[in-house]
């Protein structure tokens, strides 16, 4: 195949919970495609079809052969009291490949250098815990690149973090992108990640719709994404997306205005 | 000086001094993992599990590892088996099942256990009773688990510190619990004689957090733990002969000690290190 992966017709079961439904997706090199959707939706679900960790039940993923994925979990799913500093968290990645607990000077090299890359590089002996969100996200990252992935994958890499943390992640996901990393994210974000990126898939156990934001960020997709009525504004050339909840009733202020307000 | 190397003097203290270190270190070793994948109750329960399987290993007349083995193995299997078909945790299900099965040796050994089965030999072992072959197994089980620990230190640490990534970047996961599953009853099964049923727990839990509020790197942590838990074996063993304390509860108070002073040093910030272990 000449994709990276190809899920076609992919449906994923925990017990009797049908987590995602015929779902059909594929990867190409060089994409960027950022899943959206409600909690529950299948998106976790979705990435760990994709490296194998869950088998669906009927459907099939096809990869392409020797493809190397690179993984970088929720934060919030790490335990930071773990005794392990930025460089054996980074050196993880090459478990499989080495039987020595020692690191080799390639693989001292291959450490500083990805860590260096991503501007981390002095932080190599501290432990994981005392570092700020945007580093431990970096951290994690370079565990997924010293494989020298085709593609990586992301789950809500920008959950829990600021705004300038959010913008320095996406810009650094960008850069990886241009020199021709296919990247795939989750994200809740969806005007601060999913409208400023070329592809988005909506999900809600199965692909509701899939393509640039200006194509699928749209009322009707939206509500039957998330089950909630969103209004889709204009500013700036980008789709910004309103709660419904969020439109002042007495005023008659619109939607518009209301963000335009918030923002500083 | 001649006063405190006199023990020495004795076989029944070298072999004891020896196996005490070794097992010591054993525990610290295996403790790391046993910390971190939070499993303290498990090692907890697990050596009472097995406590029933020696006792009626002895009372058999079946060689008391195989026997004890099979019976910690049926245990956990019993424990897997409660907990999928009835809606209780885990950590209730390791109470029960390992309770119930310290119940059952200690009432084997009161009604039957009349020709010289004393349960005090494996509740609070017995070190100084143990002879050469003892010593040569739990340097055996140290030795195979050093082997492990070395040539599968990184799949274990990723596998410990991160299992669903791990399993995703090629870590065989599931083989690796079994393997530390197994490393866990055979520092029990072979240090029990040592330091006791009551005890092994803590010589298993109490190094690796001592280990743990020293330091924030995993391979300082292994070392550091193993170390701990074969000086407290061997300064355990010497303050036993001097004060005419029992050995077992003395290696732990040794090791108990150890954790007040570091604890006193590092103060708060060790003990927050210290967050996230179960044992702590």
């Amino acid at each position: 195949m000449t994709g990276l992966f190809r899920l076609r017709e992919v449906t994923c079961t925990y017990g009797a919970d049908v987590v995602l439904d015929a779902v059909d997706l594929a990867v190409e090199p060089g994409d960027f495609v950022g899943v959206v959707g409600p909690s529950g939706s299948g998106k976790t679900t979705l990435l760990r079809a994709v490296t194998g960790s869950v088998t669906p039940v009927t459907g099939a993923v096809e990869r392409r052969r020797s493809l190397s994925v690179g993984y970088v979990p929720q934060l919030e799913t790490v335990d930071w009291n773990f005794p392990v500093t930025v460089g054996e968290c980074v050196l993880m990645a090459r478990a499989a490949s080495r039987r020595r607990p020692w690191a080799s000077k390639e693989e001292k090299a291959d450490v500083a250098r990805t860590l260096d890359a991503l501007g981390i590089g002095e932080l190599e002996e501290r432990h994981i815990r005392e570092l700020s969100g945007g580093q431990q996200q970096r951290v994690f990252l370079a565990r997924a690149l010293i494989g020298k992935p085709d593609v990586l994958l992301l789950d809500e890499p920008t959950s829990g973090v600021d705004v300038r943390t959010r913008h320095e992640i996406l810009h650094l996901l960008t850069d990886l992108n241009a020199y021709g990393l296919a990247v795939v994210l989750t994200t809740h974000d969806l005007n601060g990640i999913a409208a400023h990126l070329p592809q988005i898939v909506c999900l809600n156990r199965t692909v509701i719709a899939a393509g640039p934001p200006h194509e699928v960020l749209r009322p009707d997709v939206l509500e039957r994404t998330y089950g909630a009525r969103m209004e889709v504004l204009e500013h700036g050339g980008m789709p910004v997306v309103v709660d419904e909840w969020h439109r002042p009733r007495a005023t008659g202020t619109t939607g518009r205005a209301s963000v335009l307000k918030m923002r500083p | 000086m001649d006063g405190v190397l006199r023990p020495f003097d004795y076989e029944f203290f070298r072999n004891g001094i020896a196996v005490a270190t070794v097992a010591g270190a054993l525990c610290g070793l295996v403790g790391t993992y046993v910390v971190l994948r939070g499993m303290s109750y498990i090692g907890h329960g697990l050596s009472h599990a097995i406590f029933g399987g020696f006792a009626a290993s002895a009372l058999a007349g079946v060689n008391l590892f195989v026997g004890a083995g099979a019976w910690g193995f049926a245990s956990a299997l019993l424990i897997g088996a409660v907990t999928r078909r009835r809606p209780i945790g885990s950590d209730a299900a390791i109470g029960v099942v390992t309770t119930a099965s310290f119940a059952i040796g200690l009432a084997l050994l009161g009604k039957f256990g009349s020709a010289g089965e004393n349960p005090d030999t494996y509740l609070f072992g017995n070190v100084l009773g143990v002879d050469r072959a003892q010593v040569w197994l739990v340097a055996v089980v140290a030795v195979t688990a050093v082997t492990v620990v070395v040539l599968a230190y990184r799949p274990l640490l990723f596998a410990t510190f991160d299992p669903d990534v791990a399993e995703v970047s090629g870590v065989k996961t599931a083989r690796l619990d079994a393997v530390l599953m197994l490393l866990l009853a055979a520092t029990i099964l072979t240090t029990m004689k040592v330091l006791g049923v009551m005890l092994v727990a803590a010589a298993l839990v109490i190094p690796p957090v001592v280990a743990r509020m020293v330091t924030n790197s995993f391979s300082r942590m292994l070392v550091l733990s193993t170390v701990i838990g074969a000086a407290a074996g061997f300064t355990g063993m010497l303050t036993s002969y001097h004060l005419d304390i029992p050995s077992g509860p003395m290696i732990v108070l040794v090791a108990a000690a150890a954790f007040a002073v570091v604890f006193l040093a590092t103060g708060v910030r060790g003990l927050g290190r210290t967050r996230g272990l179960d044992a702590a």
